[in-house]
């Protein structure tokens, strides 16, 4: 392998003003943006031609057993995690990586803490009840569209976790590259964040 | 730039896990090939059946069942007789195969991977391992298609559309096997590794094109190639995720007994539809696989034809030896094309009950898409006008595709008025169109890329004889195969029929049938000639200069084939993508990164 | 390298004369397995005949279309073979870079796209709303039907003498005797008919209402020009009507694959000259439906 790298993979190209990796993301976000769009609609198109009555139809709001406060909490907790990435950014940026290290770790937290409610506290109890993917289509779509925002949320903690562990060699070697690839997780972050947004009131508050 | 001071690697990683886009090119192209040439077969099994309806297929059903074994004879061909599960199952692998592990992949994973970056004189792609983990991506979605082959109740059989609820309720998994080994899964399976691959691929393309053009290369200054390659990668990119959105969708469906495709009350052989032995809620709707499905389609067939349209025009330009004509009417009607491409997804659900509102406004945007089609036919044929036409290999499948192309373009206006579309819709009328537009189009104008790009692969031409006769039977029997089609469409003939002598118009055209199918099997034959010719002249081959075609473009500047990092140094453009014969100058051509005439 | 181009085009001419006067030779004409009865009319190799009222707008749109097409195609084609001859490389002759004023191909490009939006708002949106959505009034006197379609045969359902369908529900399917789950309570269900065969008179209106127990289906009559996709879950009413002088025996197709037989899912439309006629028919196929319910 070539121990040169590409042109624009760590200084942003003169006219188009960004550095190759985080044109990638944008890319990759618009691509994002076409998979949970698609999602969204079907979740529309399933709730307008459901059944008025009968073991399928959709269920009321009250008949949900979802708490608005578990969902609520769990919001809270990503946009926190938001912020430390955010946060863990700016002090690279300013050159302190054990700060930016710290705040990695505890975005992780967070998002850890995310899935733990999630599970324990949401999917654990709603199966146990009998609210099952085969319950009704709100409940399929439910279970398919947080558990697929889940595994995003997954890939995170993976990609994150990286970037604490092994990946952090790189500061040493590239700061600047270091920089810009936790600025491009963090681009992604902020975006799962930002699906949970829309989930959140979609399936916990609209009746 | 270059990577001139790499140290030297092992031979897994030079040319199995290879980061080099040139290298994964040829992975690409190669297990494309190989994957074409499959589905190749699976329809020449195909038109046995529909020639011979019944009948025991000589040679092949003994030797199948030898290579089986009995049991899955038994299952699948008793006695060398396909079974009509089996053939579904073939179709729907047909069509699969050949659009998500031939075609695509040769276009744009194959001629995208390695001719873009050598175009716009870049060293490599934006993102060295995601291209690899593209390729890996494809080829374990192959495998996992391919696997599904093997599993009990065969492949997917519910069509390359894979409507629901046929698909959902089809090929339940047989005892004692997991739940994702059946056909229909593995395909659902199969598919979202295959659109992960695409996504990855376009993201790479996009940057590459974007950030790593050498100085000079302004986005007009662009081979026609590229801006093709571009405007895929966006359809690509976009009209993708939807398609996976439909897929882990009718994967939930099929595997955790949601029903988001199942209406209420559904009644199978007189049982209520089970799923996975649990009874389904219902609810669900099947409109909404087809729209999220075509969603992707129909953007997906501009996929299959936009590159194919670039590898032409580079082709074109290059044996004329003059500039193409109208280059800038050629990009807008390309970015307009794939602009359209969102908004005519509609027109194949044409005979779902839709009202006259909304197929009026399908209807219309496909018009209108028609219109930049036509623009670039006539774009490509205007070029040849005042040229100095060389009859080369690779010019005979470039100028062959015109016609092709036209044929196949024309037969969908019948298709895309709804109609005329009643009469039309789903009949072989609809096989032959699209046929017309990928396969005499798109298959011939990747021969003629092969062609001419092989130079600058392995540094040697291939065979001009062997080539010619390739061409010549190839487009004999391309034509043999599918004009027969157009008339059994217009009798009336539904496609995807185990038997159509069961109706009395399938009676009546069965001779188109028969014919038809005699021409797949001499295209079969034809292919001979490219064999012996590609495998030869990869080792045989007339040596020649990095420039055979004496060609413009940046890729035939550096060496043949090019070393890893591409260009010993970084070339600097200073024209057009096509200035050949200009006025004054000794030679006829005069490379976009010669700094004067020399 | 002219004598190359002659070559080639030898060959490809006389493979194509070759292959055309092959084919003939390998076709045979099979014969369709036939209902007991005779199916009226030829087929093949062009559209079918056509016994509806509406079909003929189809196929005249379909008719211009191919005209249209084939002109444009000859066109193309003549000035393509002349450039392949005349700007052939050939000593003494260089090609000329400067882009040539065709104001021709504009001119073309505007004719297409005015042929094509006249075609579509003269030739095919107002035929679409008269075939799929004009339906007739119930002062033409229609006969209604409903068609329920399963793996792998079609189901005509008629109302009977009352007119009315008794009310039907997959919960009282019985694959033996009662197939399509009328209701046994209800008095409306008595009467009615269920045969695997369409019955309709010419020149009489038919409504006909589409469904699907099980996969989506496609209800295709090709000599009425009439399709129409059977999506389950979904109630989609069609209409036709028949010429006067269209008495005879066809078929009804499946059009949209629904599984391993889909290719023999095909049903007979008798259109009979008479009312009377459809009356008889209807009353020799009403016992032997019932008589296995009364027993049950």
């Amino acid at each position: 392998m070539s121990s040169e790298l590409l042109p624009y993979t760590v200084k942003p190209h003169p006219v188009t003003g960004v550095y190759s990796g985080k044109l990638g993301v944008w890319l990759f976000l618009a691509s994002e943006v076409m998979l949970f769009g698609a999602f969204f609609s079907a979740y529309i198109l399933l709730k307008v031609g459901a059944p008025l009555e009968g073991p399928a139809h959709w269920p009321l709001h009250s008949e949900r057993h979802m708490s608005w406060m578990i969902g609520g909490f769990n919001t809270l907790v990503l946009i926190i995690s938001s912020v430390t990435m955010v946060m863990a950014w700016v002090s690279l940026k300013s050159g302190n990586f054990g700060k930016a290290r710290m705040l990695l770790g505890a975005t992780v937290a967070l998002a850890v803490l995310f899935l733990v409610i999630k599970i324990t506290m949401e999917y654990i109890p709603h199966w146990r009840d009998g609210l099952t993917t085969n319950t009704s289509n709100f409940w399929g779509i439910y279970y398919t569209m947080t558990g697929l925002h889940g595994v995003h949320i997954l890939g995170g903690i993976v990609v994150i976790s990286y970037f604490i562990g092994p990946g952090s060699k790189l500061w040493h070697e590239n700061p600047e590259y270091y920089t810009n690839r936790i600025e491009c997780t963090g681009l992604y972050w902020h975006f799962v964040d930002l699906v949970w947004i829309f989930l959140f009131p979609t399936l916990y508050l609209m009746s | 730039m270059s990577g001139e001071h790499h140290k030297e690697l092992g031979f897994f990683r030079k040319y199995v896990f290879s980061v080099d886009h040139k290298v994964i090119g040829i992975q690409y192209g190669i297990t494309a090939l190989c994957f074409l040439f499959f589905g190749f077969c699976l329809i020449m099994m195909i038109r046995w059946q529909l020639a011979y309806p019944g009948e025991p297929m000589p040679l092949i059903g003994g030797l199948l069942e030898r290579l089986m074994g009995a049991k899955w004879a038994e299952e699948f061909m008793p006695g060398g007789r396909m079974t009509p599960d089996f053939y579904n199952a073939l179709g729907a692998m047909h069509g699969t195969i050949m659009i998500f592990l031939g075609v695509v992949p040769l276009l744009v994973g194959a001629f995208g991977n390695y001719v873009m970056p050598l175009q716009i004189g870049a060293p490599d792609m934006a993102f060295p391992k995601i291209n690899m983990a593209s390729y890996w991506c494809f080829a374990a979605g192959g495998v996992i298609m391919l696997s599904s082959f093997l599993v009990p109740g065969g492949a997917a059989n519910s069509g390359w559309t894979s409507y629901p609820p046929l698909s959902a309720i089809a090929q339940p998994p047989a005892a004692g096997w997991p739940i994702l080994f059946s056909g229909q899964t593995l395909w659902l399976v199969g598919m979202v590794a295959l659109i992960t691959s695409s996504l990855l691929g376009s993201v790479n393309f996009i940057v590459t094109i974007i950030q790593l053009r050498v100085k000079g290369l302004t986005m007009f200054r662009l081979p026609f190639f590229v801006w093709a390659q571009f405007v895929t990668s966006f359809l690509l990119l976009l009209a993708f995720p939807p398609l996976e959105a439909a897929g882990v969708l009718q994967l939930m469906d099929r595997v955790a007994g949601t029903s988001f495709f199942l209406p209420e009350g559904l009644v199978v052989s007189g049982q209520v539809a089970m799923v996975q032995g649990r009874e389904i809620a219902g609810g669900g709707n099947p409109l909404l696989w087809q729209h999220l499905f075509w969603f992707l389609a129909h953007p997906e067939v501009y996929v299959l034809i936009l590159p194919a349209m670039g590898i032409v025009a580079e082709i074109i330009a290059n044996n004329t030896r003059k500039p193409l004509w109208g280059y800038r009417a050629l990009v807008y009607s390309t970015v307009f094309l794939g602009f359209m491409s969102f908004i005519v997804w509609a027109h194949h659900m044409f005979m779902t009950g839709m009202g006259t509102s909304i197929s009026a406004f399908f209807a219309t945007t496909t018009m209108i898409i028609s219109i930049p089609s036509v623009i670039i036919l006539t774009a490509l044929i205007i070029s040849l006008y005042n040229g100095a036409i060389r009859f080369t290999t690779p010019m005979l499948f470039a100028l062959a595709f015109l016609p092709m192309f036209a044929i196949g373009g024309l037969t969908g206006l019948p298709l895309g008025l709804p109609v005329s579309d009643i009469p039309l819709h789903d009949t072989y009328y609809v096989i032959g169109h699209f046929h017309y537009v990928v396969a005499p189009g798109t298959i011939l104008a990747i021969f003629g890329g092969i062609y001419y790009w092989f130079p600058k692969i392995t540094g040697r031409k291939m065979n001009d004889t062997l080539g010619r006769l390739h061409f010549v039977f190839t487009f004999i029997c391309m034509n043999v195969v599918f004009m027969p089609m157009f008339f059994q469409g217009l009798a009336g003939v539904s496609r995807r029929l185990f038997d159509q002598t069961q109706y009395s118009w399938g009676a009546a055209v069965q001779g188109w049938t028969i014919t038809s199918s005699w021409g797949a099997w001499m295209l079969g034959v034809a292919q001979i000639f490219f064999f012996i010719n590609f495998f030869w002249s990869i080792w045989g081959g007339k040596k020649v200069s990095n420039n055979p075609w004496e060609a413009t473009t940046i890729e035939w500047s550096a060496p043949s084939p090019p070393p890893h990092g591409n260009f010993a140094t970084e070339p600097v453009v200073y024209r057009g993508p096509y200035e050949y014969s200009v006025p004054g100058m000794s030679k006829d051509f005069f490379p976009q990164t010669a700094v004067t005439e020399a | 390298m002219y004598r190359n181009l002659l070559r080639m085009l030898i060959l490809v001419i006389g493979g194509c004369a070759l292959m055309a006067i092959v084919s003939p030779a390998m076709a045979q004409d099979a014969t369709a397995p036939s209902f007991d009865v005779e199916i009226t009319g030829t087929y093949g190799p062009f559209l079918p005949p056509d016994v509806s009222t509406t079909g003929h707008q189809s196929d005249l749109l379909i008719n211009t279309l191919h005209w249209f097409m084939g002109v444009l195609f000859v066109g193309w084609g003549i000035f393509f073979v002349y450039c392949l001859v005349k700007f052939r490389q050939r000593p003494g002759h260089k090609a000329d870079p400067k882009p040539v004023k065709a104001k021709v191909s504009k001119y073309a490009e505007i004719v297409v796209a005015v042929f094509e939006a006249a075609l579509l708002v003269g030739l095919s949106i107002p035929v679409w709303a008269e075939v799929k959505e004009g339906f007739p009034t119930e002062e033409e006197n229609p006969q209604h039907v409903r068609v329920v379609a399963e793996q792998f045969a079609w189901n005509f359902h008629y109302p009977g003498p009352d007119g009315v369908f008794g009310r039907a529900g997959p919960q009282f399917i019985d694959m033996a005797s009662n197939i399509l789950g009328i209701d046994p309570d209800d008095e409306h269900g008595a009467d009615d008919i269920v045969s695997g065969e369409l019955h309709v008179v010419a020149g009489r209106p038919v409504i006909a209402d589409v469904t699907s127990k099980d996969v989506i289906h496609s209800f295709s009559i090709p000599v009425l020009r009439l399709k129409q996709d059977v999506i389950p879950g979904m109630r989609i009413p069609v209409w036709f009507n028949t010429k006067d002088d269209s008495a005879g025996n066809y078929e009804v197709a499946c059009a949209q694959l629904c599984g391993n037989n889909h290719y023999s899912m095909r049903a007979l439309m008798v259109i009979h000259a008479t009312q009377s006629d459809v009356d008889a028919w209807l009353e020799s196929a009403k016992p032997e439906e019932f008589d296995e319910d009364e027993f049950d």
